[in-house]
């Protein structure tokens, strides 16, 4: 690998890191902050006919477990080449 | 036609497409065998990956699990689909860039070990066995209650139809085979479950029908079934019992034991490019959120038929079904009082599971042997009824029942098949090939993961038909040492390059020796041990968080006292974080 294109990785791989913890952030929220967690609290709440952290612990965080993954793809997508890495 | 004949019908023309594809997709080279030649579309593979994931237990006995455990089921709806978020960011895609054929192989690799493999190895055909055993009784069982044969019978034709298709397509027949009994598996679920919902809520979307009203009754379905369940002594449906610790740690051990389940990981091997295993990661959790959050709803109106129709209900006036069901074996009333009439509360009606005397009783009831309990409580519900019974109680045709027979057998053979594939592969690549007799050929090589699938099939069937008493117990296993040994160390070595052999052998051995003998001693040793005695109120089956965390402890505390990995250790971990180059990592 040539010096600019291992900056290029290094670059890429922190993007990578900082989508990724964003990510695994929402998903520790949405699962084990809402549906676990604060879900006492949340219950008071009433969504569409279900308590709401019930709805999250459910089919809330399922849902939101979906779209988080092609989101990543998505972003992955961009990334790999925004930093000239992708597949050919 | 008779619902039987249909049965036959829909069950046999099945297997006839799994087998014609195993034909079609018959492997010819270990690379097709172990990976299928890493030619699987993102799609497809994601359906693969969801039916060789949705197991006999998801299938059928899951919702049952919710209906009875109300919020205390969200455990596994959380658990069993949030590992494919990690899955997708922190494993699959690196793993495909690495490009090779089996877990044990990266992990042999990555921490240039041959020790390190072995360990892996081991746990590996631990994890699949375990999880096997399950699915081969899950077979008969469902063979022995639609097909009219006994439960080893079942058995038998079941380990044929696996053998014949896992021995000759590898994961290439394998994989198309999953497809089809993935279509099979969700057709079977979603049909039964949209008309339980018009019939309950007026809307046919089972996901919307659970937050909406009970037709007639001016109550949403979860207020309707607070409220019946509080007149019967029963804790709230959407609150739980178990404590939040435990929630928590059963919730992320299940999470993270999906993420380092060997069968899951492997199939995401099996992708073109890094690009398409992400993708599948995707449509993976996709297509298992269809039956994932299904289910709930399932258990939500199943509960719902129940409690309406079943307690202070004189047994002459109750519904067919619970009388086809109790003939079945899966229901049984004891009529404690003798007033003629079904109690159902909280707690057991009586010790262990029904044995039936050939009696009848006053009532007309099947007479038990089983000692009473004290509670006022006369009425035992299998699980499974929750999915079995549902399209006699929504009054449905016999073709439905005979697309759930056929629908269960679909989950339980694949993912029966899955785990059978990753044993041979453990056994022919990663201790043939690599450590007993490195210049074996190709095409020895080949044969030796064909007996390897054959014999382990052989062994998964013995499980099956003599079932260890510990089945239950074990699954608890599967999950625990999966997230404390496979997860942390895969992901160490994706995301330090400062990971080495003696870290990542220090924290599998902590996790898996914690984590094995928490189990061992409150399943088996001291079973009768409750929450007040667990550590910080964990129970066994979240105990594997705790040995996850040992294990990413043990491994940074030992990594920092001993010698850094090799250069080209650490240029590897460089090249697997860039997609680029995948495609030439095949064939090596």
């Amino acid at each position: 690998m040539s010096a600019s294109k291992q900056e290029a990785a290094t670059a890429y791989w922190k993007e990578n890191l900082r989508w990724m913890l964003i990510l695994l952030v929402i998903w520790f929220v949405v699962s084990f902050g809402f549906g676990v967690l604060l879900v006492d609290q949340l219950n008071a709440i009433q969504f569409f006919g279900f308590p709401l952290g019930f709805w999250f612990a459910q089919q809330g965080s399922i849902y939101v477990f979906v779209l988080e993954i092609f989101f990543y793809v998505w972003k992955m997508n961009q990334l790999d080449r925004k930093y000239d890495v992708h597949e050919e | 036609m008779d619902t039987q004949t249909l049965i036959y019908l829909f069950v046999g023309a099945s297997f006839a497409l799994y087998i014609g594809i195993a034909i079609w997709t018959r492997a010819g080279s270990t690379s097709e065998y172990y990976v299928a030649s890493k030619g699987v579309h993102p799609v497809l593979n994601g359906m693969a990956t969801g039916a060789d994931w949705m197991s006999a237990a998801s299938f059928i006995s899951m919702a049952g699990i919710i209906a009875f455990a109300g919020y205390d089921g969200s455990v596994y709806l959380m658990g069993w689909t949030g590992g494919y978020v990690l899955l997708a960011m922190c494993l699959a895609p690196y793993l495909r860039k690495f490009g090779k054929f089996t877990v044990p192989e990266f992990v042999g690799a990555r921490y240039y070990s041959q020790t390190a493999r072995v360990v892996a190895v081991i746990c590996v055909i631990f994890i699949s066995f375990t999880y096997v055993a399950g699915q081969m009784r899950g077979v008969g069982i469902v063979f022995s209650r639609y097909l009219e044969v006994d439960i080893n019978t079942g058995v038998m034709i079941g380990m044929a139809i696996v053998f014949f298709y896992s021995v000759l397509g590898g994961m290439k027949g394998i994989t198309y085979t999953q497809v089809a009994q993935y279509c099979v598996m969700i057709f079977a679920y979603m049909v039964p479950a949209i008309f339980i919902s018009m019939m309950v809520t007026g809307n046919p979307i089972p996901q919307l029908g659970f937050g909406s009203e009970v037709s007639g009754t001016g109550q949403s379905v979860l207020e309707r079934l607070n409220g019946l369940g509080a007149e019967l002594g029963f804790t709230p449906y959407t609150d739980g019992s178990k404590s939040t610790t435990d929630i928590f740690f059963i919730t992320m051990a299940l999470m993270v034991g999906t993420a380092g389940l060997p069968h899951v990981i492997v199939r995401f091997f099996t992708t073109p490019t890094v690009r398409d295993a992400r993708k599948s990661a995707g449509y993976a959790l996709l297509f298992i959120a269809v039956l994932y959050t299904t289910a709930p709803a399932v258990a939500a109106f199943a509960r719902t038929n129940l409690l309406t129709s079943v307690p202070n209900t004189s047994y002459e006036a109750v519904p067919a079904w619970f009388k086809t069901w109790e003939n079945a074996g899966l229901i049984a009333w004891m009529d404690k009082n003798s007033d003629g009439v079904i109690q159902y509360g909280p707690g057991a009606a009586f010790a262990g599971k029904p044995e039936f005397t050939a009696e009848r009783g006053a009532s007309g009831e099947r007479l038990l042997k089983n000692a009473p309990t004290p509670t006022t409580t006369e009425v035992y519900v299998d699980n499974d009824i929750m999915v079995l019974a549902n399209p006699e109680i929504a009054g449905l045709p016999g073709w439905v029942i005979a697309l759930i027979a056929a629908g269960g057998l679909a989950a339980a053979l694949s993912t029966a098949a899955g785990l059978l594939l990753v044993i041979s592969t453990s056994i022919s690549h990663d201790l043939l090939k690599s450590n007993l007799m490195p210049n074996i050929s190709e095409k020895k090589e080949l044969l030796a993961a064909r007996v390897a699938a054959g014999v382990a099939v052989v062994v998964a069937g013995l499980f099956g038909i003599y079932p260890p008493a510990f089945v239950a117990q074990v699954v608890a296993f599967a999950f625990g040492l999966a997230a404390a040994s496979f997860f942390p160390v895969i992901v160490m070595g994706i995301f330090s390059k400062k990971m080495n052999k003696e870290g990542a052998i220090a924290g599998m051995l902590v996790g898996l020796i914690f984590t094995f003998s928490y189990i061992v001693y409150y399943k088996f040793i001291n079973p009768t041990a409750g929450p007040n005695e667990w550590w910080f109120g964990i129970s066994p089956e979240g105990i594997g968080t705790l040995g996850m965390i040992f294990n990413f402890i043990a491994a940074v505390v030992v990594s920092k006292f001993t010698a850094a990995p090799p250069e080209h250790i650490q240029h590897l971990v460089e090249d697997i974080r860039v997609p680029r180059g995948a495609g030439a990592a095949i064939d090596h």
